[in-house]
């Protein structure tokens, strides 16, 4: 019987000892050979050996229940505190000190070294003599070329179609065999500016390989969470030809501005404002989220938006300097498995508060509020990084 | 950094942008006697000029520019007075060291074959160079002699299928007390090769991880050698057995520079992820310091300072220098004591020495 077992060496919980001393009489009895008189009373507080846990209980049952009394024991003890605050606070009235904020992960991050100053002269010039230069200069226009590992299926081709559509001038081909050091001379060739090769692992994709052609660096993402158009709820048409604008969200540090450049080259310098579409790539503790939208400004204040296009999340696993080479190249960044404890995400920092906020939020709400957050006086595209306009 | 600062400088580093940038490492302990400093550093730039730089006065004094071959620099050294320049293509000029800019022709010229990826001057022996690169194997200069390598090395034998064995030479070391030369190479391998025996194939041969090796350092006490590759791994390798003895973590991006004290056990390394990383290589191995550079760092020197636990200079506090005997043992401790007693609101050096303690206290914070 549970309760029988009761006695064999419980620690001595509160509220065990409820239980405990109402059947301590029947116990001793029971226990105590000869021990008749109800009068002798064995000690309150019952013998358990010191250092015993309720996990020592070999019994599954007892256990269970030892463990579902100490819980409740513990959420009452809680309730009592909360309650005890809560009653000084409205004794003090105004004088009450002000409620303490919640820790989080973002509240309690150290400050970055490497996050870039907008006035630093070293990164503007490292950035103004690298391979991306050009691009910033207006001296080329990007011609993307998106392909997959050896023979994709289905969920994949879909993807590189939907990306075409969503990145001007850019074209999908087949791969069939051929290695990525032979494309890429080939590309070289055809003025390519961009390479994308989207991986494939049992016919869902899930990496991204980012090259930059001339000669400029290739970066190697894992992807997740990829939604097809078909599979976003409430979406809208189609998206058109106009050239999308973009956003950049948080690549604050050296290694984000270098990647967050990456993305600002494959699309077009002139967003066309009438199509009233945008793509984002939104980072958040070093996952970048990449979405499509096309939004309408109901008022100065009210924006809607609908998600058109595929979704997918982008978390960098490497940045390598040259073109494909991923046995011979040299490794900008490479994402170390081991290290990660003991430094925070590299690609982004947040230090407000209020942020913490934000994160809870849904995408849509986040984004909603971005856009009205700005006038319609000052184009959206000022909010592109880099203000390149 | 300030130009009276400049000769305390620990490391001097250069970037892919052509910046060279000194730092120091701070530790708050007694002030001793600064030993000798290398008063000249020579900077090889990508658009074929070699620059003076001064570190008495912390500015660029002159440069020479060195025409001939293609590709970037690829070796410099000194000797007697004249410049030793090695490029891409192979060819090897001795310039008259005149330090002004008139650029004269070499007083001679080596073809070394085209692909070189290092050349290494003996220490020993200062007109004595070593050259390697990529499918060019190992050889050893004399200057002073003849046109033909001192020595050459050969290359291993056929692998286990028969096939021949690429050489890509990364960088190269003269081992000190003996003609041996240790050499890393872009497959991972590590060779020892000793001119004085009969064999020109290497007498060892270590690997070490996937990735090519990019950079080599010897230590201190002369039996082993750090090496760096391409995604940041650095491994401590012996060389009377071969076998790894231990790596060091933190780095992300490819090693580009990497040297070791003379005499302390301190690895100072630089690569692509923009960071300065001196590392403490035994007892116990870890992270001492780590500085945030924000360009891309090609290449790196130690001062030859012997002393790290000098005060630097602060431009700010002069009078902290002259003070040079043991007497200031007790001044550091009572400046220390002082400083914890203070409010946070403190002087910026003492601030600094605060937090410099403050963060050698945390556990874990050994490696990054």
């Amino acid at each position: 019987m549970a309760k029988a077992g009761d006695k064999s060496g419980t620690k001595g919980k509160k509220g065990l000892k409820r239980k405990a001393t109402a059947e301590e009489p029947q116990e001793a009895a029971v226990a105590e050979d000869g021990a008749t008189e109800s009068g002798v009373q064995p000690p309150k507080t019952a013998a358990f050996p010191p250092g015993f846990s309720i996990s020592e209980i070999k019994n599954k049952q007892r256990r269970h229940l030892m463990f579902t009394r100490w819980k409740q024991q513990q959420r009452k003890e809680k309730l009592a505190i909360k309650k005890k605050l809560k009653k000084e606070r409205e004794a003090l009235g105004d004088k009450a000190p002000p409620k303490p904020i919640p820790k989080t992960i973002d509240n309690q991050r150290v400050h970055d070294e490497t996050i870039v100053d907008p006035n630093d002269e070293e990164v503007a010039y490292d950035e103004a003599t690298d391979e991306f230069a050009s691009y910033f200069n207006r001296q080329t226009s990007p011609k993307i070329l998106i392909t997959t590992s050896d023979r994709p299926h289905g969920r994949t081709v879909r993807l590189c179609e939907q990306l075409s559509t969503v990145i001007p001038n850019s074209h999908v081909y087949y791969r069939r065999g051929l290695a990525l050091k032979k494309i890429i001379p080939q590309c070289i060739s055809r003025d390519f500016t961009d390479l994308i090769v989207i991986n494939e692992d049992r016919k869902t994709p899930n990496g991204l390989i980012l090259s930059h052609l001339p000669s400029g660096p290739t970066a190697h993402f894992k992807m997740s969470s990829v939604r097809l158009r078909k599979e976003i709820k409430r979406r809208g048409k189609d998206p058109t030809e106009h050239v999308p604008e973009i956003i950049l969200n948080n690549f604050t540090t050296r290694l984000g501005h270098s990647v967050g450049r990456m993305f600002a080259s494959l699309f077009p310098h002139n967003p066309q404002f009438i199509g009233r579409q945008v793509a984002t790539f939104h980072n958040q503790r070093d996952y970048i989220f990449f979405r499509f939208h096309r939004y309408i400004f109901k008022s100065e204040k009210k924006v809607g938006i609908q998600e058109l296009g595929p979704r997918f999340t982008l978390k960098l696993r490497s940045l390598q300097k040259g073109t494909f080479d991923s046995k011979y190249g040299e490794y900008e960044w490479v994402h170390k498995v081991c290290a990660l404890f003991f430094e925070e995400p590299f690609i982004s920092f947040q230090k407000y508060r209020m942020r913490r906020k934000l994160c809870t939020l849904s995408f849509e709400c986040l984004y909603l509020m971005f856009l009205t957050s700005t006038s319609l006086k000052e184009p959206i595209s000022d909010k592109v990084f880099g203000s390149d306009d | 950094m300030a130009a009276a600062g400049a000769r305390w400088n620990h490391v001097w580093v250069g970037t892919e942008t052509g910046i060279l940038k000194g730092s120091t490492v701070r530790q708050p302990r007694s002030g001793r006697h600064p030993a000798l400093l290398c008063p000249q550093i020579l900077m090889g730039c990508a658009d074929k000029t070699v620059r003076y730089f001064s570190t008495e006065e912390g500015r660029f004094q002159g440069h020479k520019h060195c025409p001939g071959g293609e590709g970037t620099f690829r070796g410099l050294a000194q000797v007697d007075g004249t410049l030793i320049t090695c490029v891409d293509s192979g060819i090897v000029r001795v310039w008259r060291n005149n330090d002004k800019e008139a650029s004269s022709d070499p007083l001679l010229e080596l073809s070394v074959g085209p692909g070189v990826c290092r050349m290494r001057q003996d220490p020993a022996r200062p007109h004595v160079v070593a050259t390697g690169g990529k499918e060019n194997a190992l050889k050893v200069w004399d200057l002073q002699g003849s046109e033909e390598p001192v020595f050459r090395a050969k290359n291993v034998r056929n692998d286990w299928l028969d096939l021949r064995v690429p050489i890509w030479d990364q960088d190269i070391q003269f081992l000190p007390e003996s003609q041996k030369l240790v050499t890393c190479t872009g497959y991972h391998q590590v060779r020892v090769y000793d001119p004085a025996s009969p064999q020109r194939r290497p007498v060892l041969e270590a690997t070490y991880g996937e990735y090519p090796l990019t950079a080599m350092t010897l230590t201190p006490g002369g039996n082993s050698v750090i090496v760096g590759n391409t995604h940041g791994q650095l491994a401590e390798i012996d060389l009377r057995q071969g076998r790894l003895l231990g790596c060091l973590k933190g780095l992300a991006g490819s090693v580009r520079g990497l040297q070791c004290h003379p005499s302390k056990p301190l690895l100072a390394s630089c690569g692509l992820d923009r960071v300065l990383r001196v590392h403490r290589i035994r007892n116990p191995r870890g992270l001492e310091h780590k500085v945030y550079l924000k360009s891309q760092l090609n290449c790196l020197l130690l001062s030859g300072r012997d002393d790290w636990e000098d005060q630097p200079q602060e431009p700010q506090e002069p009078k902290k220098a002259a003070l040079q005997d043991t007497e200031t043992d007790e001044l550091w401790a009572s400046l220390e004591a002082a400083a914890k007693r203070k409010l946070p609101d403190l002087e910026q050096t003492q601030g600094a020495l605060q937090t410099r303690r403050r963060k050698k206290q945390r556990p874990g914070s050994t490696s990054t």
